[in-house]
């Protein structure tokens, strides 16, 4: 690339190639270009969807406002002003950190997230913790005998996970346990992990496990795949041959070389979690970030929705960004490359 | 092998915390809200709480309870009184005088009288307002505070619905006091329960009003929660954690187990294939009439309905309920269907687009393809363009559309429900699609007529005239469903799928 400044072009281009060409920078310019980018696209397809929120709200009632009425509500809902206007009058917002106000549940869209998202966090890290804490072992399980009982086993039972869709999954665990033992914590009132720990892993305890059967069908396999592959290293082989114990060799030698594909798979799932179980999130009444861009989209809320975006898309730029870190944790080439 | 041992030990953690308290799952709203809490689960928490604009139906349940009206109806949706005690109307029906409740106060303590519903009712008529009741107080043309519990209104011409349409939650009276932005979180009425509290998305907490007008509520508080799937309230309701709901969907309704009583009201709403008789093949009358004749009610309510409603003319509202029968085809004839479309040139069968709503209401595809496979054997070619909820509203409230598969809101009183449709003035004539001259004399006259029996006949006439021309094609009203649990008793369901009567409910 050129530079089209005339002026010392020489003693600019090792500085910027130097400051962009840093991991670090050139990370975090991505990001924001990702932001942007999920900025704009949110913003033109929720105007693409027909009706706005005058409609969302009246349904077919809207047929009978006067043009009058009509003009008064769009002013209410600021849908008079041009796009481009409303646009960079969001985005600024947004920098000065005011995501906007919510006119159905008449509280700012900061608050709203602010109380949604620690919900959809707390979620999703339980339901990755148990798919992991299930999907590991099984995985390493299954990879100690290709195709071997267990092995078949494990295969099938992460076949039927990943073919089980959660609303079928939650709906009958959620039924089958009310009716039967009239054991149903969803519920009750929603209660924050901090204002009554047992009652929240009671309502957390059925969505979790449902995103888990899901979840650990993929991390059974990775794990799997992961295992055989470093299994047959030659460093396992000089392992074994100085005698280190069988359970040693697989936790200490083997899993650990394995980690990575694992922890990949792992920080996908968690990403995709943190954009809201939505169906998990509907069936067992989990007020967590999914809901609420469903609702802001039923409603058409565009503030709303655009700021939950933007902070679900944030989320998922952290989460990769942490998975990355991660790797350089575990595993030493990472490191050095 | 730590993995091995931590897992075995967090998931019985989990459990053994799931299972402990067993007490407090089934009562802990009550714990907190004191004893004979009534816990309503509903889908969705309320998109308003300005009575003025609201139509969402969570929002109208319980802004019900919050404010009050001039005129309510009873069970059988008869006018009585509400904050007027009685109202009468001047010999030539051009004033009507109301006379208001005294010793009534909003929850914030203040006085209710005359001023505070001209100011109301001047404000709904108010286009900056944007309240959705405006047109029904068109033929309003001043409100006048005679004295404090005395209200004039002068009428352009004689409005027999009025009264009826007073009772509407979008006509209830706010303070003249309070500044509607701050009632949109702080909602203030003189209704039996006070609005405490609310989290989005997950409840709304309403408390019993001591100083109601009316007979005090039973419970002595109510909490709405949110649950958004039926299926789910009904586990929350199998485990006690919730005491009353209204549901929609028959086949959730149907899988209720003991202990839960499900109790079917038949609606006011009404499942329609709406023509636009000024577009295309529709223009002519033969070929409307065919596409009646061709239609089995029955079957399509059978088929996409479960047969859980109920075959209906066009008014639905029980004091003045059409006649099924009374139509070109009470049943149906293909003969028949085939000599109108003879008649109207087109022998050959014809093409007819509706469009189809799609997750607005359970039935509604179900429905369009029923209709479509009956009309194919009449060589009517019904093509459905079937379109996500906000499109569909899009295309309806644009009228644009040759046929729309419906499922549209009634009103107790008829002129309310069809007046703004049929009549070549009304501001809904342009997406109802049909207006005839004799329609709108009918429709003046049944204004104009205060004797309920002369008033029935004129509407009969109405509902005939309406069948005669297949305006429309109307086909059936479903039930809503309210599920109790035991030892929920007192609560009173209504046509309009209203949860006014939550006050007279109790809990044991």
């Amino acid at each position: 690339m050129a530079d089209p400044s005339p002026r010392s072009p020489r003693r600019l281009r090792p500085l910027r190639a130097g400051l962009l060409g840093h991991p670090v920078v050139s990370r975090l310019l991505g990001a924001v270009a990702t932001l942007l980018g999920v900025a704009v696209l949110v913003f033109v397809l929720l105007r693409l969807v027909p009706g706005d929120q005058i409609t969302a709200n009246l349904g077919t009632e809207a047929a009978a406002l006067t043009p009058a009425q009509r003009q008064a509500l769009e002013a209410y809902y600021g849908l008079d002003r041009p796009p481009l206007e409303q646009f960079l009058g969001w985005l600024g917002s947004v920098l000065t950190g005011n995501l906007g106000w919510s006119g159905r549940a008449q509280v700012s869209v900061l608050d709203l997230t602010l109380q949604a998202l620690p919900i959809t966090v707390e979620l999703a890290v339980l339901a990755i913790a148990l798919s992991v804490l299930v999907g590991v072992p099984l995985g390493m399980l299954a990879a100690r005998r290709p195709n071997g009982v267990p092995d078949t086993l494990g295969q099938g039972a992460s076949l039927l996970g990943l073919s089980l869709p959660a609303f079928l999954i939650g709906t009958v665990l959620l039924s089958v346990l009310s009716y039967r033992f009239g054991f149903n914590p969803n519920g009750q009132a929603f209660a924050g992990l901090f204002d009554d720990p047992v009652r929240n892993l009671q309502q957390m305890l059925l969505p979790a496990v449902t995103l888990a059967i899901g979840i650990s069908a993929p991390i059974i396999r990775t794990t799997r795949a992961a295992v055989l592959e470093v299994r047959g290293l030659d460093f396992v082989r000089t392992a074994r041959a100085k005698g280190v114990g069988e359970r040693r060799l697989q936790v200490r030698h083997v899993l650990r070389n394995a980690l990575v594909p694992i922890v990949t798979m792992t920080g996908l799932q968690l990403g995709y979690l943190l954009g809201g179980a939505i169906v998990v999130e509907q069936i067992f009444s989990v007020p967590g970030i999914g809901r609420q861009v469903l609702l802001g989209i039923q409603q058409k809320e565009y503030a709303l929705v655009q700021s939950t975006v933007l902070v679900i898309a944030l989320c998922f730029v952290l989460v990769n960004l942490l998975t990355d870190l991660l790797y350089r944790l575990i595993d030493p080439r990472v490191r050095l490359s | 092998m730590r993995i091995r041992l931590a897992l075995p030990v967090l998931i019985a953690g989990l459990v053994v915390a799931g299972c402990t308290p067993t007490a407090s799952q089934v009562d802990g709203p009550s714990e907190q809200q004191g004893a004979g809490a009534l816990v309503v689960g509903v889908t969705s928490d309320p998109d308003t709480l300005l009575p003025w604009t609201a139509t969402q139906f969570q929002a109208v349940n319980v802004l019900q309870n919050v404010y009050g009206t001039l005129t309510e109806f009873d069970s059988d949706l008869e006018v009585v009184p509400g904050l007027a005690e009685s109202w009468e109307t001047s010999e030539d029906g051009t004033t009507l005088t109301l006379t208001l409740r005294e010793g009534v106060t909003f929850h914030d303590g203040s006085t209710f009288d005359s001023e505070d519903v001209v100011h109301s009712l001047e404000a709904i008529q108010a286009e900056e307002t944007a309240a959705v009741a405006r047109t029904s107080l068109a033929s309003v043309t001043g409100i006048t505070a005679v004295d404090p519990s005395t209200v004039e209104l002068s009428l352009s011409t004689p409005d027999a619905g009025l009264p009826s349409n007073l009772a509407s939650i979008n006509m209830a009276i706010l303070s003249s006091q309070d500044e509607t932005s701050a009632l949109e979180t702080a909602p203030n009425g003189t209704g039996p329960f006070t609005f405490t509290d609310r989290t989005p998305s997950q409840s709304l907490s309403l408390q019993r009003f001591d100083g109601y007008w009316g007979e005090a509520a039973l419970v002595e508080g109510v909490e709405f929660r949110v649950i958004p799937d039926e299926t789910s309230i009904l586990a929350a309701m199998q485990s006690g954690n919730v005491q009353l709901s209204v549901l929609d969907d028959p086949l959730v309704a149907q899988s209720a187990g003991a202990g839960i009583t499900i109790e079917r009201t038949p609606q006011l709403s009404y499942h329609a294939l709406q023509l636009n008789t000024r577009r295309g093949a529709l223009t002519d009358q033969n070929v409307r009439l065919a596409m009646q004749c061709a239609i089995d009610r029955q079957v399509v309510l059978d088929t996409a309905a479960l047969g859980e409603g109920e075959v209906t003319g066009p008014i639905t509202s029980p004091a003045y309920r059409s006649d099924p029968a009374d139509r070109p085809c009470p049943t149906r004839d293909l003969d028949r269907a085939r000599e109108y479309l003879a008649a109207a040139g087109e022998a050959d069968g014809v093409t007819i687009t509706a469009i189809v709503s799609q997750g607005e209401y359970a039935t509604s595809v179900n429905e369009a393809q029923a209709l479509q496979a009956q009309l194919a054997e009449a060589d009517i070619t019904l093509e459905l363009e079937t379109l996500e909820s906000g499109a569909y509203v899009d295309r309806w409230v644009a009228a644009d559309f040759e046929a729309a598969v419906a499922l549209n809101g009634g009103r107790p009183d008829p002129d309310g429900m069809y007046g703004r449709y049929f009549t070549s003035e009304g501001n809904l004539n342009e997406v109802a699609g049909y207006s005839s001259p004799r329609l709108d004399e009918l429709f003046a006259m049944g204004r104009a007529e205060t004797d309920e029996n002369a008033r029935r006949e004129i509407y009969a006439e109405i509902s005939g005239e309406l069948e005669a021309q297949a305006a429309w094609i109307w086909l059936f009203t479903g039930y809503t469903y309210t599920a109790t649990t035991e030892g929920v008793s007192g609560f009173v369901p209504l046509a309009n799928g209203s949860l006014q009567n939550l006050r007279l409910v109790s809990v044991s």
